[in-house]
């Protein structure tokens, strides 16, 4: 009986299993049940679950929503290109496009505050990537994914596009304040 | 049409060859390594331009090349090699004649054809949407033609595989059941051809999308259903890299399985389960709830994982078995220490386990459990974890089976042998440092696919930690250590088949279907006292050098498990 010959017992499943076999196969499949239950703990008692909050949504429509924020709150200009910096009061719903190679406009947040950032793409598949903290989240074309955001200390942060979008994928990056 | 029957027996290894099935094993192998050579060169400019301080590339180079890297390698060259595998574990194991060896040329063929034409899509320079090809960036429509090809061909040879199973039942090639090699291939198999199913159900659209008949296709829906093509041809990998970890055992140490029925087990829940996994890479995307996440990320309850970790037990333990039945008894690792690690059969082998199992497989689970993707989700931790994986893994696996192929099927002595002993550690461990250290710049943050993660020139940018920089440098020289151990591979493994001194063994002879081929049949008997057929028995520990190793896997995995869970707290609360 080897592994490339056929089993020389020919009723090979009525074999009795060793300790080690059946002791790691318990010890195994309880691990899996714990990595398997800390899943929905964690909606129950931990804070950082992505939302389940979607929408279907064309570009149209989505930049109506975002022009209309931003006409709204803006506070200044920044860079060359003149990109909106929008400070939206505390806990409300806020905008965030992403597109061929941009993320419009900038956003400056409250720490502390709860926000409802909506994001969806206007062309192809982009990747939401927020620096230093390491929240990736994937933002596609025709939905509008709302994620309920608590910004928690005051600072200059990067968003990042970690989604390959094309030649110029490496200059999509944009900033995202957090204030007091 | 008069059926071939002419077969060889290898006089060192006792296998037999059908001559058309070796033909096939031989071509299907060879192109396999002619990818992974050119594969190997992408992959050395892929690397260098990730080096912060060579950054070699241009951007538009860069992604072209990355594109072809992921497909040379991911795709061609480990399916033709598997495909060289299912032909072995099917033919030679059961010592079969290969069922239709023409529509296996012509399997073979619409592969070669659908890899070029890829390749050429790529290399136009049109094409360059990386491995995923997501829509609604588009590539040229030879692109979708070449790999629906491919997948065509290689959906023929599946069936090629199962035509052959079912000639051995027929004749009588075999008595009982079949090997556990070749159960372990059977299940790649059936992954393979779901596997392409679901490439056919999204690559077809895409491929009328790409030429204007169909206008429109959703970007959730292709993700959706092509990961159900991307992440199982890598569960394809899996079952056939664990049925090679079990050959070389075999093959090597004589090891029997420790029990037929918990590792066939194991194989059946890859089958079952495995698939779920592909969902893994839509934990970050909107439009799906969280209970289809858990329930498909968690392979339903990690029963795929906990298939893993047997194999990841019962493998080394066999060798245990086998090598405390030769006498090396002392403590708990006389049988590891004394196992023969100059031999690249072996030393590839267990690197690969151990690679796959410690790295790949746990760091998997990380980012395949539905909060903590968050923190991980297209980094450079993501091509970390599949590099452990799947070149880890099934590659340095596919390696060490060439080192025993080359005397037997190809009939050369294997040139270079001293050079061979030290190849898949150059290989191995060079590939391992750079799975880590991509790992690491990943939890700093580093996304995959990304040509310049200076910002250089740009209006805003992003600076990050300068440890990250350090990780990538030594990442590059890792990822340069493992290039040389991968064309040592390829020098002598297309040296040894080419030019390397030819093995003279008997010729092939005729045998008639009536005489069969089978071994002479086992007595029954042996089946009731059958547990009394090796050493220890029921309720023993046969293997506690294996079983110590198990719980210090068990104790990393925990460890770093909760260390994610302690870090993902730390960030913004979300929901």
């Amino acid at each position: 009986m080897s592994a490339i010959l056929p089993p020389s017992d020919r009723v090979w499943w009525k074999q009795p299993l060793d300790r080690d076999e059946s002791t790691w196969i318990i010890i195994a499949f309880i691990w899996c049940m714990v990595m398997f239950f800390m899943m929905p703990y964690w909606h129950v008692y931990g804070k950082q679950n992505l939302s389940n909050e979607a929408y279907r949504t064309t570009p149209e429509a989505f930049q109506k929503k975002t022009e209309a924020m931003v006409e709204k709150y803006k506070v200044r200009e920044e860079t060359d290109f003149k990109i909106p910096v929008v400070h939206p009061p505390a806990a409300s719903d806020v905008y965030l496009i992403a597109r061929l190679w941009q993320w419009w406009p900038i956003l400056e947040l409250e720490a502390g505050k709860t926000y409802r950032l909506h994001m969806a793409s206007m062309d192809w598949l982009h990747g939401f990537s927020l620096q230093p903290e390491n929240i990736n989240v994937e933002v596609h074309p025709g939905y509008e994914h709302v994620i309920t955001v608590t910004p928690t200390a005051a600072g200059q942060y990067s968003i990042v596009c970690n989604e390959f979008c094309g030649i110029n994928h490496h200059t999509m990056v944009s900033r995202l304040y957090v204030v007091k | 049409m008069a059926i071939n029957r002419m077969f060889r027996t290898c006089p060192s290894t006792g296998l037999q060859y059908h001559e058309p099935a070796e033909l096939l094993i031989k071509a299907n192998a060879v192109v396999g390594v002619v990818f992974l050579l050119v594969g190997g060169i992408l992959a050395l400019l892929v690397t260098l331009t990730r080096w912060p301080a060579v950054h070699l590339l241009p951007a538009d180079w860069f992604y072209l090349i990355l594109t072809a890297h992921g497909l040379d390698m991911l795709v061609f060259w480990i399916i033709f090699f598997e495909i060289a595998v299912l032909y072995f574990c099917a033919s030679s194991l059961l010592r079969c004649r290969l069922a239709t060896p023409k529509v296996a040329w012509v399997a073979f063929g619409l592969m070669v054809v659908g890899a070029v034409v890829n390749n050429i899509a790529v290399f136009k320079g049109d094409s360059s949407v990386m491995f995923t090809s997501y829509v609604p960036m588009g590539a040229h429509w030879s692109f979708y033609l070449g790999l629906i090809l491919f997948a065509v061909g290689a959906l023929v040879a599946c069936f090629v595989f199962l035509g052959t199973l079912v000639i051995g039942r027929a004749e009588r090639t075999y008595n009982g059941s079949i090997p556990l090699v070749t159960f372990g291939a059977l299940t790649a198999c059936i992954i393979a051809i779901f596997t392409i199913a679901s490439g056919a159900i999204i690559l077809i659209p895409t491929f009328l999308w790409s030429i204007g008949m169909v206008d429109h296709i959703d970007s959730l829906m292709y993700r959706t259903v092509w990961w159900g093509f991307g992440h199982s041809s890598q569960q394809i990998n899996v079952s056939a890299h664990v049925a090679v970890w079990y050959a070389i055992a075999a093959i090597v140490f004589g090891a029997k399985p420790l029990s037929e029925k918990v590792s066939r087990t194991a194989f059946l829940l890859y089958i079952f389960f495995l698939q779920l996994a592909s969902a893994h890479h839509l934990l970050a995307d909107p439009g799906l709830t969280s209970n289809w996440k858990i329930f498909n990320t968690s392979y339903a309850m990690y029963l795929a994982v906990l298939a893993s970790m047997v194999h990841g037990l019962t493998v080394p333990g066999s060798i245990e078995v086998a090598q405390r039945a030769k006498g090396f008894n002392k403590g708990l690792f006389e049988w590891l220490r004394k196992a023969p690690w100059g031999n690249p059969v072996f030393s590839g082998m267990f690197m690969s386990l151990i690679g796959f199992g410690f790295l790949g497989g746990i760091s998997g689970v990380m980012m395949g459990t539905e909060q903590l993707n968050l923190i991980i989700h297209n980094t450079v931790y993501v091509p970390g974890h599949f590099h452990a994986t799947v070149v880890v893994g099934t590659t340095l696996a596919f390696m060490s089976l060439t080192y025993f192929l080359i005397p037997t099927l190809f009939q050369r002595e294997v040139m270079f042998p001293k050079l061979a002993q030290w190849q898949p550690y150059l290989f191995g461990i060079g590939m391992s440092a750079f799975a880590v250290l991509m790992m690491g710049a990943g939890t700093l943050g580093i996304p995959r696919r990304h040509w310049d993660i200076t910002f250089a020139g740009n209006a805003m940018g992003h600076e990050f930690p300068g440890t990250a920089y350090l990780m990538l440098g030594l990442m590059a020289i890792a990822g340069i250590m493992a290039i040389i151990g991968g064309a040592i591979y390829v020098l002598i493994a297309v040296g040894s088949i080419f030019f390397g001194k030819r093995i003279n063994v008997p010729g092939y002879q005729r045998v008639s279907a009536r005489d069969g081929v089978a071994a002479p049949a086992q007595p029954v008997a042996a089946a009731i006292t059958g547990h009394g057929s090796r050493p220890g028995g029921a309720g023993v520990f046969v293997a506690p050098g294996t079983f110590t190793l198990a719980l210090v896997f068990l104790a990393a995995f925990v460890l770093y498990y909760f260390v994610n869970w302690k870090y993902l707290s730390t960030v913004w609360p979300l929901s």
